[in-house]
């Protein structure tokens, strides 16, 4: 067994639902605590025993693979007892379930609930009917906060400081909660935003957010030191925010023509899973300039620290 | 229906400051009640005697005005009795001042029938206890596609023609409703959504919706239906009113339309009079309503349009709903707010802030609601039935969720500081409710 972190890093809140609620101190300390589990994670033990004897629940109303991996691999290596729950969102009547399960879940005493559900707002909803922790590991299109902070992390360990970076986000922003979660964290962090996208994927009054707003891909990725491309989900391609895929590649995908506009040493990023062909092609995707891989790397060790630092607030830690 | 339990003992509410919207009177004097109708308003009754045994009560600092006439609320009867029945949205209706309430259309089955006119107002008779009038629907089983029997349902005793929180879309349809209403003198009231443009949005677009993940409705989603309306109006001289109106947009189209002659009135809730976007906060779903509350640049000129008459009534589009269905993600989560009860006292926040005169906040719950169905309440004329309320204009309180009537508790209001409440109402010369 390894020894815990040394970082005494604690949490202002008792729950992560979203970087919005988060203040500067505690989004550093959650980067330091995770660069600590950074290097745990590349040793042959990856275990540590903080969460020993903690149950973390892991709720996903939405498929994903990658996340729950993610966050279920986090709290073993922290070791603790980790139930996944995957409730496919056709078979519960909407919301209903939510209440009822959270309810239901409170019972069994978990130590923390993480949540992803396709309603805004829902893991907020949860965090008020349950005892233990609550972490958003995704909710609607509001926040994705667990997202965000391993896309800092990832930035900060190749560029050093994020402060007077800027950072290009691209694609459809309107649905994205990876987005709403990396405007308001790395507008925090001292980086100058700029959204790109066609005016149908981008939210009404976005440039309230304090971020610069493109509809030309050249124009936005002119002089960047980051590219971020979100997915575009396949429904919205065939006419209903966008006319076509091909419509959509020419003009919004990151090839490397497009990649050519921003700073020699960009680098590129992407939350997952990626649409090859569609926001982004397979030259950048697997090339020098991607970051795509580290970021899944960074996303375990970001979870970690969440856990960790959630727990360090939970009763008799 | 008017509920008729005459009180044979003569009231005399003294002193009082009386204010009488339809007669453009705002005196301190007595106002005298027997028979069950108002026998006299004026100066000093008190000192030229009066009839034997009647019922003095000083109203000191206390208004007199008109019952209140709400022109928009859900009741539950027939068919969802459990979120509000007549018995209890009359009691509630009582101790928020209402003494005539206009029940919309949506029940189960849908009031588009003559019989189910009928029925409510024989269940009113029997359980409530202020008069309760139902406003028909405009088109069968409210789909927007064919109209209902407008002429049966009016002889019936329906006020007025709506398909309530739905639109009707097709504009022929509509056009044919309008005129073929006009032939009976009947009111077709209109809630003025594009459905399209509204799509999925579930509170109001701009940057507020944004940040919350929510999807927007746009203002132009009821701007454009109101400005198609009123070219249907102007095509077929109907007498048209505006349901919810919620935004400067379309505060302009209805000024216009106003301006050109038109046969045009328009209701706003007192939600949007009295609350904006910003309440929905950390998504809390007793704000979601439909139209959606808007930003506080269009709660105020909404006020502003008030204050000058071009909004002629103040409703409370009171919407009981279950926990259940509030209890739940946002955009998943039923619109609507109860507000019967506390209509008044929200009212009189625009009263205590000097962005609308008293008369003119008690003109639009009364004397114009009145104008509008046809009924012959709102107004303190000597003959007019006496529904009266008395109110305590400057009193503060905190409302307790708890102690409302209504059978559900889905008050955006809970816990507001209030200043001013009804102390009693009466119906028909008999007092309904008191404040003790």
């Amino acid at each position: 067994m390894n020894t815990a972190p040394k970082s005494s890093f604690v949490l202002s809140s008792r729950h992560m639902l979203g970087i919005e609620k988060l203040s500067y101190s505690d989004i550093v300390g959650l980067l330091d605590l995770a660069e600590e589990f950074v290097l745990l994670n590349r040793q042959v033990e990856k275990k540590t025993s903080s969460l020993r004897g903690r149950t973390v629940i892991n709720m996903f109303f939405e498929a994903s693979t990658r996340t729950q991996a993610s966050f279920e691999l986090a709290g073993k290596r922290l070791g603790a007892d980790v139930m996944n729950m995957s409730v496919s969102s056709s078979s519960i009547r909407k919301g209903e379930t939510l209440i009822d399960t959270a309810v239901t879940l409170n019972a069994m005493h978990p130590d923390l609930i993480v949540m992803r559900h396709h309603a805004s707002g829902s893991v907020e909803l949860l965090a008020q009917k349950v005892d233990c922790s609550v972490v958003n590991a995704g909710d609607g299109q509001h926040e994705h906060p667990t997202q965000a902070l391993l896309d800092a992390l990832t930035i900060r360990r190749r560029k050093g400081d994020i402060g007077g970076l800027t950072v290009a986000i691209c694609g459809d922003i309107l649905h994205s909660r990876v987005a709403r979660s990396n405007i308001i964290l790395l507008g925090a962090l001292g980086a100058r935003v700029r959204v790109i996208a066609p005016s149908t994927l981008l939210p009404p009054d976005i440039d309230r957010f304090g971020v610069e707003v493109f509809r030309d891909m050249r124009e936005g990725l002119s002089g960047v030191d980051i590219v971020m491309m979100l997915r575009l989900q396949r429904e919205r391609m065939n006419g209903s925010f966008v006319p076509s895929v091909q419509e959509y590649f020419t003009f919004f995908g990151l090839d490397q023509k497009k990649l050519a506009y921003a700073k020699p040493d960009a680098l590129v990023m992407h939350p997952g899973p990626m649409n090859r062909g569609v926001e982004i092609d397979s030259s950048v995707a697997d090339g020098t300039q991607s970051l795509i891989r580290e970021q899944v790397e960074m996303g375990v060790a970001v979870r970690m620290a969440v856990l960790e630092a959630l727990s360090r607030n939970l009763p008799n830690a | 229906m008017p509920v008729d339990r005459r009180d044979s003992t003569p009231l005399l509410l003294a002193n009082a400051r009386i204010v009488d919207p339809s007669r453009d009177l705002d005196f301190v004097g007595d106002l005298l009640i027997a028979d069950g109708v108002i026998r006299e308003a004026k100066r000093g009754i008190v000192s030229a005697g009066v009839p034997e045994g009647t019922d003095v009560i000083d109203c000191r600092g206390k208004v007199v005005a008109p019952g209140l006439i709400d022109m928009r609320a859900f009741i539950g009867e027939p068919g969802a009795e459990g979120r509000e029945s007549i018995a209890s949205a009359t009691q509630a209706a009582a101790a928020g001042g209402v003494t005539t309430i206009v029940c919309q259309p949506e029940t189960e089955p849908a009031i588009d029938d003559p019989t189910i006119v009928d029925f409510i107002q024989r269940r009113a008779r029997d359980t409530g206890i202020v008069h309760v009038y139902a406003m028909a629907a405009l088109t069968k089983g409210l789909k927007g596609e064919e109209m209902t029997e407008i002429g049966l349902l009016k002889a019936a005793g329906a006020v007025a023609f709506t398909d309530g929180m739905k639109s009707v879309t097709n504009a022929q349809v509509m056009r044919r409703a309008l005129v073929y209403a006009r032939d009976f003198d009947a009111l077709v009231v209109h809630h003025t959504e594009d459905p399209d443009l509204t799509g999925e949005g579930v509170m109001n677009e701009g940057e507020f919706a944004s940040r919350l993940g929510l999807i927007g409705a746009p203002k132009a989603a009821e701007t454009i239906m109101l400005e198609r309306d009123m070219r249907l109006v102007g095509l077929t001289e109907g007498r048209y009113h505006a349901a919810s109106i919620t935004c400067p947009e379309s505060l302009e189209v209805l000024r216009r339309a106003k301006d050109a002659g038109l046969r045009v009135t328009a209701s706003a809730s007192i939600n949007h009079l009295t609350l904006n976007e910003i309440d929905v906060g950390p998504y809390r779903t007793f704000f979601k309503m439909s139209p959606p509350l808007r930003a506080e640049p269009d709660r105020r000129e909404l006020v502003a349009a008030l204050a000058e008459g071009l909004i002629d009534v103040v409703m409370s589009d009171h919407n009981p709903q279950d926990v259940e269905v509030k209890r739940l993600p946002f955009a998943e989560a039923a619109p609507g707010a109860i507000g019967i009860e506390t209509m008044l006292s929200a009212g009189l926040r625009l009263v205590h802030n000097g962005e609308v005169k008293l008369a003119t906040l008690l003109r639009a719950l009364s004397t114009r609601p009145a104008e509008l169905l046809g009924l012959s309440g709102g107004t303190l004329r000597p003959g007019a039935p006496a529904d009266v309320i008395v109110i305590d204009p400057e009193v503060p309180w905190i409302l307790d969720r708890d102690t409302l009537k209504s059978k559900c508790r889905n008050t955006p209001f809970d816990e507001a500081r209030l200043q001013g409440r009804v102390v009693r109402t009466i119906v028909t010369g008999r007092t309904v409710y008191e404040f003790v």
